[in-house]
């Protein structure tokens, strides 16, 4: 189980629990986080799950894959500290992990 | 705009239903919210259904569009294995098939599509399965195993996405298409070309222009699929994936506009101003292509559930979204982006046999679709381009070496 902090682009927060093996996707989707579209269901085919890690969680969320990559390298406002929340799987160590959304998904 | 207490009624719990239902939660509906849904189980994914659940690499809580918990914990009366029969648009009130009356201030109609069903003799064998529902997928999967023959009538993606999953269960799959190449309704000869050979190369059998006229079977059970011309393909269950009809008689007989799919406009509104329709089951307008027309896909389904929940509460229409759609094929991640209507053109950019490749279909200068091949870039800026109707130069979009990125720019 991992806590993690979604803050919306006006900077409402909310506070979820995700199950190891999730993605942070899955756990913003199922708890109805505004600002987080996720069309494709988490098939890596639409970057509607674009976030942005907290500088603090940049290292232990990883690399992005080369598809992840490709697909971020054409969406909207895309800073270094991007990612497809869909990418990112919760382990032990992500717990208490902050990312902040997009104002738009499309 | 509707009265903030405004009882919503739902009917389908699908993709587009389960969506809508929890964004008018988000978008701050205050008043009742009831969905109805005639599978025993809350809102889910059906994408994967042919893909990673079918292969056991999702589970029921992962296909899930949010727990069951969800809905009565944001007071969204779900409703299971139930159906709506009749509405009754003087008095305001669904007729469910259980006899229940629903009062409503507004209805939605998000009742889907449906599998074709042949009427051709030995349909009813068991063993003939169709690909729609999360208990489809239940039988599917446990008809296929490793010594198993599946038989796919119809080549198109569900049929392949399947075929594909059967592979990886140890399976065989042999899919017998009535035209002359597979995917002949959905994509150009390029596409299934490519296609064919990626599943040939995986060990997938294939008889075009084979016209199925039955089921040949034993003891009740399916064992082989007869063609026009005699033959008969030995099988031990067979799929048909053969195209889908929207579930529009709710709507017809109420006297809804319908045309190939019930009628709504940019709000998702149908002729009645107090009932919507949307997902796989509308006929809606497309502006970029000038015309109307039904999709059937996850990315309508829920751009047209933001559009009724942004009329519902009052919010600003929603930007019009680019149609896409996408398959998973072994190692091959297929992104298309619109559709091909009345294109002149049809540029291959970069190498088919690199399995690496995207297909632009034009008009003039404008980019009317595109199918990418594990080629996100193409498929990303094309989806730009072909919402845009912003002219390319077509000798440098026909130049892999000029990044998709120079190619918008120029």
């Amino acid at each position: 189980m991992a806590k993690i902090t979604f803050i919306q682009h006006d900077g409402t927060e909310h506070v979820h629990e995700g199950k190891t093996g999730l993605s942070v996707m899955e756990v913003a989707v199922k708890n109805n986080v505004p600002g987080i579209d996720a069309d494709c269901g988490g098939a890596c085919a639409c970057a509607t799950c674009h976030v942005y890690v907290d500088a603090a969680w940049l290292e232990k969320t990883g690399d992005k894959t080369a598809m992840e990559e490709s697909m971020l390298d054409f969406a909207e406002g895309v800073e270094p500290n991007s990612r497809l929340a869909c990418q990112i799987k919760i382990a032990d160590g992500l717990d208490g992990l902050v990312v902040r959304l997009p104002e738009s998904q499309h | 705009m509707t009265s903030p207490d405004a009882h919503v009624v739902i009917v389908g719990a699908g993709h587009a239903g389960g969506t809508l239902a929890a964004l008018l939660r988000q978008y701050g509906h205050a008043g009742p919210v009831t969905l109805v849904g005639e599978e025993p189980i809350p809102p889910y994914q059906r994408p994967p259904l042919s893909k990673a659940w079918l292969k056991g690499e999702a589970d029921a809580e992962s296909l899930a569009l949010k727990p069951l918990e969800f809905y009565a914990e944001n007071r969204i009366d779900f409703r299971p294995s139930v159906s709506g029969v009749r509405i009754d648009r003087q008095r305001k009130v669904l007729v469910l098939s259980d006899g229940t009356e629903l009062a409503y201030d507004i209805l939605v109609l998000a009742t889907g599509a449906r599998p074709i069903r042949l009427p051709i003799p030995g349909a009813g064998l068991e063993g003939i399965l169709e690909l729609r529902t999360a208990a489809d997928a239940e039988a599917l999967k446990g008809a296929l195993g490793p010594g198993r023959t599946m038989a796919v009538v119809g080549g198109g993606y569900i049929g392949l996405e399947a075929a594909a999953s059967a592979r990886a269960l140890g399976a065989d799959a042999v899919v017998l298409e009535r035209e002359p190449r597979i995917l002949a309704r959905v994509a150009g000869e390029v596409l299934s070309t490519f296609f064919r050979t990626l599943h040939e190369g995986h060990g997938v059998r294939f008889l075009t222009g084979a016209s199925v006229t039955g089921f040949r079977g034993e003891a009740g059970r399916v064992t082989g699929v007869e063609l026009a011309d005699g033959r008969v393909i030995d099988c031990d269950l067979a799929l048909v994936g053969v195209g889908a009809v929207p579930n529009q008689e709710l709507a017809q007989e109420a006297g809804l506009s319908v045309n190939r799919g019930v009628v709504v406009d940019l709000e998702a509104r149908t002729s009645d101003p107090s009932i919507f329709a949307i997902g796989d089951v509308t006929l809606r307008p497309m502006p970029i292509y000038g015309r109307d027309f039904r999709m059937e896909s996850v990315p309508n389904a829920l751009e047209q559930a933001k559009q009724a929940a942004c009329a519902i509460t009052g919010r600003p229409a929603p930007a019009g979204e680019t149609p896409w759609q996408w398959s998973d094929q072994y190692d091959i991640k297929l992104q298309i982006a619109g559709y091909n209507f009345d294109s002149d053109q049809t540029l291959v950019r970069g190498d088919p046999g690199s399995g690496r490749f995207a297909i632009f279909h034009l008009k003039g200068d404008q980019v009317q679709a595109v199918e990418a091949i594990n080629s996100p870039p193409e498929f990303m800026m094309g989806r730009q381009l072909i919402g845009s109707r912003r002219p390319v130069d077509k000798q440098r979009l026909a130049d892999p070496s000029i990044s998709m990125k120079e190619v918008a720019a120029a």
